[in-house]
């Protein structure tokens, strides 16, 4: 065990030698996962990248499944999901892996984005590394906002309507590029079309491409760690950093165990509580699409609900919007906000430790209020938290700058374990 | 009537509750009061119609069924067929499909569920043409395949059980949880017709429907409040199966899943451990 000590590659004969010849698996094997050193002081936070690309692949796996029964077109796409549901030989759990799938997603890339967050993985050298993930996660969102109106409910006509509508309030341009987005009047057969022909093409293939690039990223600028320091300032005589281990081995058992966790707990919603009390799924939803019949109470999936409720917050609708996209630009350019000298939150000071949390509080008393019918109190609220999420962007330049940093370790804290 | 026996695909062996079901399933065809089997449940705490507390709670009212009672889902099916199936469809689900989740032999299927001229292969369409329906009501009777699905079982328990008179309607009857319901109270011969006593001073309960001091009968029904709540109950436990057939399935499987999950979680976490010995 230990990984490879030798830089050379294996010596192959036969198939193999004459694959290697013509494909470098070996040396990319070599590369990028034998020779890959993470560091070793990895924690659960880091389950949540490998967890994110098991996630896509089950969804890109059973996305096609489905792919094969759905129908679509608006005076067939309902009545497919339902056949998909009851007919078709575990249409049902197909249909719950990808439903639940898509909100398994994102909680783990909420999660992911925490931990970079956390352990200041976005700061240099890995500002593309963010910013890559950050198109991953825009690509995400348009990708689950449109197949959230495939199966043609009555939630998913009037959520697009509204998330639609939002593309009308950008000035001069706005009306007519929420016509061309929808390719009708209103939200009709010709827009479910163009969700459908985006969300099992254009979108997942835009996904690999970024997630590729990601990785790419990653294994150049190398992983980051909890302590923030970089492993390569500390290399024994054969060039290996002294607390890396090799990606494989290692990372790939670990990452197994956590895939197994993650199942547990996700198939546990699946066949137990698939529409997760109508977070997951929502009611409306299982009434067909009706231009008549506006439901009760229009909210998003659970995922977009922090944006949505900054949306709400704000009186003027066309203002409302642009804080709503600016409270994922802020996201974007985070890289270049924090001025810390440190990157982990280990040996920042508390003025971070607070603002972090504060960020963490507003965002999720965000999600629970755009999830809420609006009232005058939640308003309020809605107002604070929007209030306490900028400023955690805003300021953030200046606090990271007085913050009382702590001395970095030589080397990462590692507890046998 | 007697040797009308529950078909089992031998994996599961009838109950004496199922034979009850299959004897009480026939009873029920035949439009006679049912003898509640056993183990339904008299709903003290919200079953009674005509209490002497200050207001009802209708809202609160829970359905409270059970999937796995396949006793209820076989009485739920007869209620339906008897007494919904002339004007509501459930259009996504076949005969066929139902007789087999719910155990009920094609023989059962064919004497007493089964519209006469359909196949057991056909979707369970409505008697009465939607058409004509919206003439008769002003609305089309809804399809009701999903209706626990996008209103919940209890809104459809609650909904059922909150019929009361009203002149004021054309149907001579309106309804708690949906004022101004095109359905007129079509179960009131098992019911019996009630009154609603609405609170003085403001007609809305904390929930912000309709607040109901108390419930006078006004005409009694064929069943007792007892019967008829287990009725209703039964009614929703098999709109409830309607919604979801796989749900059987679904739960029956997840066990199974997790469990090979747990095993799997545990000889992975042991392989971590073993690989990461070395690791100092």
């Amino acid at each position: 065990m230990g990984g490879h000590s030798d830089a050379s590659l294996p010596v192959r004969t036969g198939f193999l030698g004459w694959l290697n010849k013509r494909l470098p698996v070996d040396s990319f094997v070599k590369n990028q996962l034998t020779g890959y050193y993470a560091p070793k002081n990895f924690n659960i936070w880091y389950f949540f990248g490998s967890l994110a690309l098991f996630v896509l692949v089950m969804q890109l796996v059973s996305g096609i499944f489905l792919t094969m029964h759905y129908k679509v077109g608006e005076a067939t796409a309902f009545d497919s999901v339902e056949y998909i549901m009851r007919e078709v030989p575990y249409g049902w759990l197909l249909r719950y892996l990808h439903s639940t799938g898509a909100s398994a997603f994102f909680i783990v890339v909420y999660l992911h984005m925490f931990r970079a967050m956390l352990y200041g993985s976005y700061k240099a050298p890995r500002e593309l590394l963010w910013l890559f993930g950050m198109v991953i996660y825009l690509a995400l969102m348009a990708e689950a906002f449109m197949g959230y109106v495939l199966p043609w409910g009555n939630m998913s006509f009037w959520g697009a309507q509204v998330i639609v509508n939002l593309f009308g309030t950008i000035p001069v341009i706005g009306p007519g590029l929420v016509e061309w987005i929808r390719g009708d009047y209103g939200i009709a057969d010709s827009t479910l079309n163009r969700f459908f022909s985006l969300h099992v093409v254009a979108v997942p293939l835009i996904l690999l491409l970024m997630v590729m690039l990601h990785l790419v990223a990653l294994h150049e600028s190398g992983s980051n760690n909890p302590d923030g320091i970089e492993i390569n300032d500390n290399k024994d005589k054969d060039g290996k950093p002294l607390d890396g281990i090799p990606f494989h081995p290692y990372y790939t058992v670990k990452d197994i165990f956590g895939v197994g966790v993650f199942l547990t707990a996700f198939c546990f919603v699946v066949f137990f509580i698939p529409t997760f009390g109508g977070i997951f799924l929502e009611k409306p939803n299982f009434e067909m699409a009706n231009a008549m019949s506006t439901p009760e109470h229009i909210a998003p999936v659970w995922y977009f609900t922090p944006f949505y409720a900054i949306l709400r917050a704000v009186p003027d609708q066309q203002l409302g919007a642009l804080a709503m996209a600016l409270s994922i630009v802020c996201l974007v350019v985070l890289p270049w906000l924090d001025r810390s000298p440190v990157r982990s939150t280990r040996y920042r000071g508390w003025i971070w430790k607070l603002a972090l949390a504060l960020f963490v509080v507003s965002f999720v008393s965000l999600g629970y209020l755009g999830l809420e019918p609006p009232s005058p109190l939640y308003t309020l609220l809605a107002r604070i938290f929007a209030v306490i999420y900028f400023s955690f962007f805003v300021f953030m330049p200046f606090y990271t700058k007085v913050d009382p940093v702590k001395p970095l370790p030589a080397r990462v804290s590692y507890d046998h374990g | 009537m007697v040797d009308s026996q529950i078909h089992t695909d031998g994996v599961r062996r009838p109950s004496g509750i199922a034979l009850l079901a299959a004897a009480a399933l026939a009873f029920a065809w035949l439009g006679t009061p049912v003898a509640v089997a056993a183990e339904a449940e008299p709903a003290a705490e919200h079953g009674e119609a005509h209490g002497e507390a200050e207001h009802v709670d209708w809202q609160a009212w829970k359905a409270g069924n059970q999937i796995g009672d396949k006793a209820s889902l076989q009485r739920g099916a007869a209620n339906f067929a008897n007494y919904c199936a002339s004007c509501h469809s459930i259009k996504y689900l076949r005969y066929e499909r139902m007789a087999k989740d719910l155990q009920i032999s094609d023989e059962l299927l064919r004497k007493n569920l089964l519209p006469a001229g359909a196949k057991p292969t056909d979707y369970m369409m409505a008697r009465v043409a939607s058409a004509d329906g919206e003439a008769w009501f002003g609305r089309a009777p809804p399809d009701l395949s999903l209706i626990t699905r996008s209103k919940g079982s209890n809104y459809v328990y609650q909904f059922l059980k909150g019929f009361y008179v009203d002149d004021s309607r054309p149907t001579h009857s309106n309804n708690l949880a949906l004022p101004g319901a095109a359905m007129p109270a079509v179960l009131s011969d098992l019911e019996g017709v009630k009154a609603a006593v609405f609170s003085t001073g403001g007609e809305s309960g904390h929930g912000g429907g309709l607040r109901v001091e108390r419930f006078e009968q006004v005409a009694p029904g064929t069943m007792t409040a007892v019967q008829y709540d287990a009725f209703v109950r039964d009614t929703v436990n098999y709109l409830d199966y309607a919604g979801e057939p796989s749900q059987i399935e679904r739960a029956d499987l997840g066990i199974w899943v997790l469990l090979f999950l747990l095993v799997f979680t545990g000889l992975t976490w042991m392989l971590k451990k073993e690989y990461w010995r070395d690791v100092h």
